[in-house]
Formats: structure tokens, C-alpha cells, sequence
């Protein structure tokens, strides 16, 4: 029996939770509002008791895959343990009970986690100072592109254009349209990194930035990092990091000393806060000393043992959102960089390689590797040689899931055909990746042998494969009572 | 496969040209490329457009094509049917399918496209 | 080495196959100069105990409104939270998935936000709603540039009562894309003046915006905004930061509007310091290709049973890339389950009775308040939030924290032209006690 919708449970005047009862019952609100102003019918809520709504949300919740319950290999997306202390102390009362507009010296131990992370962060990354207003990754990379703009204006420079590879994440260049940018995509090199050829010919004085991730998306480190950093300086260009994979380089080597200028991290990736189904993440964004000026308000100041909320910034860019960040987040990232030390971050890099490498190294003979380079923390196939059987990347992804497992992030990025970009994280046992590896290689023999075992995968999950044509054509986007 | 009559773009559009009139639409390898087709975007009548730009957009659920003119002209007529079922496309590329009609402008310009024998071999040899 | 399971015989097997004996010789590709040569500069390593003990500790030294009897509101409302939605959120199958890419691993949270959609249409009825943006003022700004990408227009006009930090992200989001914003003036009754509104708009306007309850809970001219709308093709955006109250007033759909956002923090979500919040993104159907971030849709798998995907993806980023509609990548998913588990839970009365709760409770203190001869510093309707004049808004905050109040927001912060004015907000956790005290509170250091 399928699990039916909230609004399809419960009974007419069904009541949930207890509300206490009203005593101002003698104040009428007719008397308190026009009526033109109160609106005519109520909204359809859901009707149902206490039980109900924990069964229901409780039956859902166990439809999903998760962290928790699976191996979740997801390329780009960093799918490592929440540590359950952290979900423990970031709800602690003397956190969530705080409101945005208290005065500075109620909230000084909030200010002081806000402060001291941004400090650690500025030392893995190697930058100067830092904001930790933005709300992900693609909200940084729109912060980090708007302080760039507003440091080319402050100088005179009116810049038109930013590059980028393409094999970047799709929110980069969404990103530059955003901030007012053209992006311009340049094909990768035969190596898959960037062909500093056609990075040269492309970079004038109308490129406002070079943004890139390193490693870049197929995981691999571009080697020609100094290089690509001095011809973007050249033309006065800034070059903007997307920290997406910043799970490979901790305590390795740092983005600012390789000559970038702002980077944004995703704390919900590198320092492991969960990703919650999809949001709230974080994505501070960290700049060079020269950026500092134009970093969102307020910028959290210590000064004599105090901290406050730093408004008087006229060059700032403005803000991204309201208040000042995502705390919950905030504090398992400060939670997690204390408890694993200099030592211990190196280590996750160590280990997030390592796994990577284990994985993929086992895998090329049964999938093609299309970029031959040691990769990263993670690295991508390609399922193209199945296609002779009918078998597509996707089918293998849904395959994967009556095995147990999470599938890689697939048809990404776009310069891989079939591709499957597989990030096993430092925080997987051995067992795990061997199983996983199992799997893969059973699953490639299925694309011969059985190819229909596939093509109608997956055959285990609480659905079977959903329509998406049927989904993108009927759009029912809600809920509605169908008589 | 591919009809004699018409001539084709390298971005895989076709042109069916009576009395200065085209049509245009996308070929039977760019249909089976997107795959099910679920939303056409449609250009304004009227508009007028420069060879090669972008006038029409057609999703399928993991992708969006632009769509673009192979000559110049004013758009005169489009296809409304494909509001309610963008999967004529994938049905009949080459008859019901068709999305858009454009006055040409430069009717020299299409001596610039490719004849059906020139278009094969661009999707066979790739 | 917490949270890293390999022991080192496992990193010895593992590296052989590789044909390496040291870890370092994973690096060995990353050119010499750039290697860090020492380590990070990071304070010692902690054990769990050890973090526990610390971070209870930073989190005692802040006060809230536990410690407090709490008047602030200004965009961040705070209200009761039933034991629910803390249980939902806590379990390892909503925390701790990714974005449900893969739809036939992901039917719990699909369904929840498809619920989530449904719950936010009735709420504000509008026609579609997506699966949730960062927050209420990045819906703002988002709702401006959809209304922008719609009409191919260049400018925005938004009233000065809508929430102040919510026309800073406006701008900075609008302004650096080459967009005009023009800000028009609120009334001396604390309403948009929408006769200077109506004036403003030219051909060139994409949308005019509007917040209701606006930034000093007052309501609206619903009708004079509904009208101004029909008599022009300039886009309405209605912004509604305090959604509790759309339990009794007009919702945006009513008064016309065609795109409608709002802040969900109402709804289950805590305090927390002002984020997570919760942006809520509704429009009209004919503009969903137009709309920003990820969107749930209905339909069947192969045996023809009920199920979710994500949907209308190609107007996203990893498809359309530099045409997207937007950047956006992630929602507030946590927050969005948060919201539809606290209206689950409330339900259709109970949200409308918490939502009469405030209006109530509101009107009680500043009767209270006017009985002390404290005036209200706007004569118009207002919904669970007003502003009041006082002698001298820094003193009475400073005398409010020794008397145990946060006693507002001082108004001066936001708009220098009001200097002697507090923003006072009441929700359902207020008792009526408490607001009497408060009110004598006021009353003795205005007439004392």
C-alpha cells in the first residue's frame, strides 16, 4: 500500500497538537480588523491527530536513502558522516533560543564561534578574512563574484566577462549571469585540465575573473595552478575558487597559496554538517586581505576581548540575506574542525584520496577512465562501452540501488559521456568500498549478460522507475482534492 | 531517412522553402538525441531574426536546445499545436512536427545549408 | 582519529594495491611550491567529552529569549514549536540525504515537499509553489528578477515598509545585474503610499513589491494595491514575512499578486540567530518556467503507482547552466519539512486559532499600552507587531534588559527619520501576564 498524502489522512475537525485555550476571548477581531482586510476562505490544512502525523512523516522518512542507513558515494557532494555531536550541540538552547536583533553583548559566545571559525577557516584555505552569510555553495559563489565586481568598479575597471572551464559545476556560470557576467566556457585540455593555451587567448582586459575548482571535477589537480594564477593576474584579473572540493587538500596545500583570490567552502561538504535532504548548507566565502573592504555586512569584529556585528563598511557589497548566517551549520563545522585538529583534517584529506584512488583503481578495467591522471578525492568512469548492450549510465545508477548502495553522481560533468563521478569520502570502512566495488563490477557484468536487469531497475525501492516525461508534461505541482 | 526535398543545418535544423516562405523544423537524429520531448518554446510572430540566432528553445527532461533559424527573415507563422503536444516533434519531425515559419530575407543564404546527402554524412561521420 | 574508520593495517593494504607505501606519495603530482610545509595552525584536537563541555559552555554565555520576556520581531518572529517537528527533524532519514536526484531513493522527502507546495498554495493562494528558496528576503530579490525575466523590463519599484535588510539583498542582487530599484515612501499612517506608487510606475517597471503585514505590522491597503494592479500590466509582488498571519488576512493570490514570497521561520523553525530560515516561492502557473529553484511534480512509475520527482529541471543550473533562471542549487529542505510537519501538526484550526492568538494578544498590550498613554506611532490596522513612540528608545532597551525584556527593535537602526519609536512584537507564547507587566513596565519609565 503506497504511503498517502497528509491531506488524504485524518477526519473533518480532526485536531493535531493542544493549543492553549484563547483568554482574550473578549476581544472580537471584527472589532480589531476591517473585514475587506481578512481573507474570505480558510486555507485546506491537514486534519489529523498527533499519531498520525509522526506515523506518516516517520513512514516517509524511511523511503529514503541516506548517510545514515547507506553508502552514498555522490561525486561533488562530499556524503561523509555527521558526526551526531554536532546535531547534538548546535540545537542546545543557548543557540536556537537567540534572536538576530539582541544586543552584541547577549550573544557574545555565538559571535565568538561565528569569529573563531572563520579564523580556522581563512588558515585551511590560506585567505585574510571571511563572511559566513551565504547560505550554500552557489549563494558564495554569487557573494564571491559580487566582491569581485565591486573591486574592478572601486578601481575603474569595467569587466564584462568571466571564464571558466567547461567542466565547472553548472552554478558557476549561473553564478556570473547573476552577478552580471558573461561566462565564458573554455574547452578542458586532452588531460581534462584546462588548456592554458585557450585560457590565454580568451584572458583581456574585459575577464573580471578565472573561476575554477581544484581539483577540478573529474578530480583532478590542476598541476598548472601557478601558472594559470599569474597570466589571470596579468590582465588584472582575479581568480575566484569553487571550494566544492576542498576534501582533497586539507593541510596539503592551500587555495590562497596557490594564487587564489576568493574561495568559498561548503561547510556542509568539507566539515561534515549533514545536507539535510537538500538545505539549509553554508557557504562562507573567504577572500584575499585587498577584498576585505567589500565582504557582506555586518563583518564580526573582536576587538578588546569583545565581539560585535561591524555595519560601517562603505564599499561592502550590501547583503546576500537577511541576518548573518546559517548557525546550526555554523556550529557543527566549529564542532568538527575542534575535534579533528590540524592533524586530524590532514587525515581526512589523506584518507578521502586514498579511498578514491582504492575505488577507481579497481574499477577502470570493468568502466572506461576516460582522463587517465591520479584522481583526487574523487574520480569519474565512463559506462560508455555499455551502450552496445542498451544499457545507459542511468540504468546502472538505478541498478546500484537494488544493491544497497547510493549511486555516483552521473552524467556529470558534461565533458564525460556516460560519465559516473564517484566520491567515497574518508569516513567509509574498507568492507564498504569492497562491496561497493563488488557491486559495480557485478552490475558491469549484468550490462552484457542480463541488460534487461538493468533497464528495469531498480526493482527493490519502494517505487519503480518514475516517469519523468509524464511528471514534466501533466505538472501537478500540488495536491488537489480530485472529485 | 532523410527527406530529399529539404535542406538542413549542421545544428539540425530543416527547411522546407515555398514561395519564399519555411518552415522549420528539427530532424529525426536531433529528436532522437533530446529524446521525449516535453515543452516547446515558441518564437513572437512578427519578430525578426538574423541566420543562426536562437528563436525557439525545446526541453526534453534532462535537456534544453535552443533552436536556431537557419536563414534570415521575419517569423510569419508558428506551430500552435505544439502548446498542448510537443511530442509531434518526436511523432513526425518532418510533417506535424514542424515548429516555426519565417519570410526569408536573404533567399541566397540558403545556398549556405546542406543538402540532405551532406547532412547524412555530417551525423554519420560525427 | 574520530570519524575516519581505517586502521593502519587497512591503509597499508590498500596503499600496496595501489602500488604506493606512503600516503604522501598521493600527493607527489602537486607541484613542491605550493605543498604546505608545516602544519595548520588550528587549536589542539578536542575529545567528544571535551567539545561537549566547551561548547556548553559558549552556549551559556549567551541569553535569549529563555532568559528574557521578548518583544523583538523585525523579521524574525518567534513562536511556539510542538514537540513534532524537533522528533521529525532528528532522524538520519531526513538529515542526512543529499537532494533527491535519485527519485526512486528519495520518496520521503519528495512527497514531504510536494505536501509542502500544496500547504504553501492554500496558504497564499497562488497556483504553484517551489520546493523552497534560502530565505525571505532572497525570495524578494529572486521574485524581482523572475518578474524582470518575465516582462524583459529594467526596473523594480519597492515600497520603503517593506523589511529594510530584505531591500538591501534586493539591491545587492538587482543592482550589480544592471537592474534599476526605486523605493517609495510609506504614509504617516505606516502604509505605502500608493499614490506616489502609482506615479512612479512608467513603462519601464517590471513589478511593483509590497510586504503585508509590512515592516511595522501594519496591514496594507489590499484593495487600493489589487486595483493599481489591474489597471496596469506591471506585476504585483506580495511579500509576506509574517505568514502566521495568513491564517485571518487576505492572502496574496486574493489581492492579485503574481508572485508571492514570504519568510517560513514562522513555521517550526527556531530562532537560531536569524538562519535557517525559510524562503517561500509561489506565483501564478503561466510564469513556472520563469521560476527559480527546484519544484516537485506528481506522477507514476512503470507499475503505475503514485510517486515524486524533481521536475521542470531544465529551467535549472545544471541544465540551462548561464541560462538559468537562477543559481540556485540547493533549498531549505530542512526547513521546508519543518514547516509542513508544524502545519501537520497545528492543523486547519489550530492555525487558525494561533493565528487569532496574535492578532489578539498584539491588540491587547497596545490597549494596555494606550490605557499608560503610550501611543501608537501609526494609526492603521496592524496585525501582530506595531510601533510605539517613546521618549528615548535606548533607554527603555537598556532599562528593559534589567527588568528582564528585550523591549523591541529601536526603529531609529533602519530609518533615522524614527528616532523615538519601538518595534514591539507579540506572539501566542506571550501570556497575558506578562504583557501586563510589560505594559506597566513602559508606563513607568514613559510617565515616571
Amino acid at each position: 500500500m503506497a504511503e498517502k498524502l497528509i491531506f488524504e489522512l485524518g477526519r473533518i475537525d480532526r485536531e493535531g497538537v493542544s493549543i492553549p485555550p484563547d483568554d482574550l476571548e473578549s476581544l472580537n477581531i471584527d472589532e480589531l480588523i476591517p473585514e475587506e482586510l481578512l481573507r474570505k476562505r480558510d486555507p485546506t490544512l491537514p486534519e489529523v491527530s498527533e499519531v498520525e502525523v509522526i506515523r506518516h512523516y516517520t513512514r516517509l522518512s524511511q523511503l529514503n536513502f541516506c548517510v545514515d542507513t547507506h553508502f552514498y558515494p555522490l561525486g561533488s557532494c562530499t556524503m561523509k558522516y555527521n558526526p551526531r555531536i554536532g546535531e547534538k550541540l548546535s540545537t542546545l538552547e543557548g543557540f536556537t533560543s537567540l534572536h538576530p536583533y539582541e544586543p552584541d553583548e547577549l550573544v557574545q559566545g555565538v559571535l565568538k564561534i561565528m569569529f573563531d571559525l572563520g579564523q580556522y577557516l581563512c588558515e585551511i584555505g590560506g585567505f585574510d578574512a571571511i563572511t559566513l552569510q551565504p547560505s550554500a555553495g552557489a549563494h558564495g559563489e554569487l557573494t564571491g563574484l559580487l566582491i569581485i565586481r565591486a573591486y574592478h568598479e572601486t578601481k575603474g575597471r569595467k569587466r564584462s566577462k568571466v571564464i571558466i572551464p567547461d567542466s565547472a559545476h553548472g552554478t558557476n556560470p549561473a553564478s556570473c549571469t547573476l552577478a552580471g557576467y558573461k561566462a565564458i566556457e573554455i574547452k578542458s585540455g586532452k588531460d581534462g585540465c584546462i588548456d592554458l593555451k585557450r585560457l590565454q587567448e580568451e584572458l583581456d582586459e574585459e575577464t573580471a575573473a578565472v573561476m575554477i575548482t581544484n581539483p577540478n571535477t573529474l578530480g583532478i589537480f590542476e598541476e598548472e595552478i601557478l601558472r594559470i594564477a599569474e597570466i589571470t593576474h596579468s590582465v588584472g584579473a582575479l581568480l575566484y575558487g569553487d571550494g566544492a572540493n576542498l576534501n582533497a587538500l586539507m593541510g596539503i596545500t592551500r587555495p590562497g597559496d596557490m594564487g587564489f583570490d576568493v574561495l568559498h567552502f561548503n561547510l556542509h561538504k568539507t566539515f561534515a554538517a549533514p545536507h539535510g535532504g537538500g538545505g539549509p548548507g553554508s557557504g562562507p566565502v573567504a577572500v584575499k586581505k585587498e577584498l576585505e573592504p567589500f565582504l557582506p555586512v555586518p563583518v564580526i569584529v573582536k576587538k578588546d576581548g569583545k565581539y560585535t556585528l561591524d555595519y560601517n563598511r562603505p564599499l561592502s557589497i550590501g547583503k546576500v540575506k537577511s541576518f548573518y548566517g546559517n548557525l546550526p551549520v555554523i556550529i557543527k563545522a566549529y564542532i568538527y574542525i575542534r575535534m579533528m585538529g590540524a592533524q586530524g583534517l590532514k587525515r581526512v584529506s589523506e584518507n578521502a584520496v586514498l579511498n578514491a584512488r582504492y575505488v577507481i583503481n579497481r574499477l577502470k578495467g570493468a568502466f572506461d577512465l576516460p582522463y587517465n591522471k591520479p584522481p583526487m578525492h574523487e574520480g569519474v568512469l565512463s559506462g560508455k562501452k555499455f551502450r552496445e548492450y542498451g544499457v545507459r549510465t542511468l540504468d546502472i545508477a538505478k541498478r546500484l540501488l537494488d544493491y544497497g548502495f547510493h549511486p555516483p553522481t552521473i552524467y556529470f560533468p558534461l565533458i564525460v559521456e556516460e560519465a559516473l563521478m564517484i566520491e567515497p569520502t574518508e569516513t567509509e570502512t574498507k568492507e564498504t568500498l569492497d562491496a561497493f566495488i563488488e557491486a559495480m563490477l557485478k552490475i558491469a557484468e549484468e550490462a552484457v549478460k542480463t541488460p534487461e536487469l538493468l533497464k528495469s531497475a531498480p526493482h527493490t525501492t519502494p517505487v519503480k522507475r518514475l516517469d519523468e516525461v509524464k511528471a514534466a508534461k501533466e505538472l501537478k505541482l500540488r495536491w488537489k482534492e480530485y472529485k | 531517412m532523410i527527406p530529399k526535398d529539404l535542406k538542413y543545418s549542421k545544428e539540425h535544423e530543416w527547411i522546407k522553402v515555398e514561395n519564399g516562405v519555411g518552415t522549420v523544423g528539427i530532424t529525426q537524429y536531433a529528436q532522437e538525441q533530446l529524446g521525449d520531448i516535453v515543452f516547446v518554446e515558441l518564437p513572437s510572430i512578427g519578430r525578426e531574426v538574423e541566420k543562426m540566432e536562437a528563436v525557439a528553445v525545446v526541453e526534453s527532461v534532462k535537456a534544453a536546445s535552443d533552436i536556431y533559424t537557419p536563414v534570415s527573415g521575419k517569423i510569419v507563422e508558428i506551430n500552435e499545436e505544439l502548446n498542448s503536444s510537443p511530442n509531434l516533434i518526436n511523432e513526425d519531425p518532418y510533417g506535424k512536427g514542424w515548429i516555426f515559419k519565417i519570410e526569408l530575407k536573404e533567399p541566397k543564404e540558403l545556398d549556405e545549408l546542406l543538402s540532405a546527402e551532406e547532412y547524412e554524412r555530417l551525423i554519420t561521420e560525427g | 582519529m574520530p570519524f575516519i574508520p581505517h586502521s593502519q593495517i587497512d591503509e597499508r593494504e590498500m596503499l600496496s594495491s595501489l602500488g604506493i607505501s606512503e600516503k604522501e606519495e598521493l600527493f607527489s603530482h602537486i607541484p613542491k611550491e605550493i605543498r604546505l610545509s608545516k602544519e595548520l595552525s588550528l587549536p589542539a584536537p578536542l575529545s567528544e567529552i571535551e567539545v561537549e563541555q566547551e561548547i556548553k559552555k559558549i552556549s551559556l554565555m549567551n541569553k535569549g529569549v529563555n532568559e528574557y520576556i521578548s518583544f523583538l520581531g523585525g523579521g524574525s518572529y518567534n513562536h511556539w514549536i510542538p514537540s513534532t517537528v524537533e522528533y521529525i527533524l532528528s532522524r538520519g532519514e531526513i538529515f542526512s540525504p543529499y537532494t533527491p536526484y535519485q527519485p526512486e531513493a528519495s520518496q520521503g522527502t519528495l512527497t514531504i515537499l510536494f505536501e509542502f507546495q500544496t500547504m504553501m498554495c492554500e496558504l497564499f493562494d497562488m497556483e504553484v509553489s517551489n520546493a523552497s528558496v534560502y530565505d525571505g528576503a532572497s525570495a524578494l530579490a529572486e521574485a524581482c528578477l523572475m518578474a524582470l525575466r518575465i516582462t524583459q523590463k529594467e526596473e523594480v519599484i519597492i515600497s520603503s515598509a517593506i523589511h529594510p535588510e530584505y531591500r538591501t539583498v534586493v539591491k545587492t542582487y538587482l543592482e550589480s545585474a544592471g537592474f534599476k530599484v526605486k523605493e517609495i515612501k510609506f504614509r504617516e499612517d505606516g502604509r505605502t503610499d500608493l499614490e506616489a506608487l502609482e506615479k512612479a510606475l512608467s513603462s519601464d517597471t517590471a513589478a511593483f513589491a509590497i510586504q503585508n503585514p509590512n515592516f511595522f505590522g501594519i496591514i496594507e491597503d489590499i484593495k487600493g494595491i489589487q486595483s493599481l494592479r489591474e489597471k496596469t500590466n506591471i506585476l504585483l509582488i506580495a511579500c509576506v514575512v509574517e505568514p502566521i498571519s495568513l491564517g485571518l488576512l487576505t492572502p496574496p493570490g486574493s489581492y492579485k499578486a503574481d508572485i508571492a514570497v514570504g519568510e517560513g521561520k514562522s513555521f517550526g523553525i527556531p530562532l537560531n540567530f536569524g538562519g535557517p530560515y525559510l524562503g517561500i516561492f509561489t506565483s501564478k502557473m503561466e510564469y513556472v518556467r520563469n521560476m527559480p529553484g527546484r519544484i516537485v511534480g506528481e506522477t507514476t512509475d512503470t507499475e503505475g503507482k503514485r510517486g515524486f520527482v524533481l521536475t521542470l529541471s531544465t529551467r535549472e543550473q545544471h541544465i540551462r547552466r548561464a541560462k538559468a533562471t537562477s543559481n540556485i542549487c540547493t533549498n531549505h529542505n530542512m526547513c521546508a519539512i519543518a514547516a509542513t510537519v508544524y502545519l501537520a501538526s497545528i492543523g486547519k484550526k489550530g492555525f487558525k486559532k494561533i493565528s487569532e492568538m496574535n492578532l489578539k494578544k498584539a491588540h491587547f498590550l497596545a490597549r494596555e499600552l494606550g490605557k499608560r498613554n503610550i501611543e501608537l506611532l501609526f494609526k492603521s490596522p496592524f496585525y501582530n507587531e506595531f510601533a510605539i513612540k517613546v521618549k528615548n528608545p535606548d533607554k527603555v532597551l537598556e532599562a528593559g534588559l534589567e527588568r528582564g525584556f528585550l523591549a523591541g527593535l529601536s526603529l531609529k537602526r533602519f530609518y533615522p527619520d524614527l528616532e523615538n519609536s519601538l518595534l514591539i512584537n507579540v506572539t501566542e507564547v506571550h501570556d497575558t501576564q506578562s504583557l501586563e507587566k510589560f505594559a506597566n513596565f513602559l508606563g513607568e519609565i514613559e510617565n515616571g
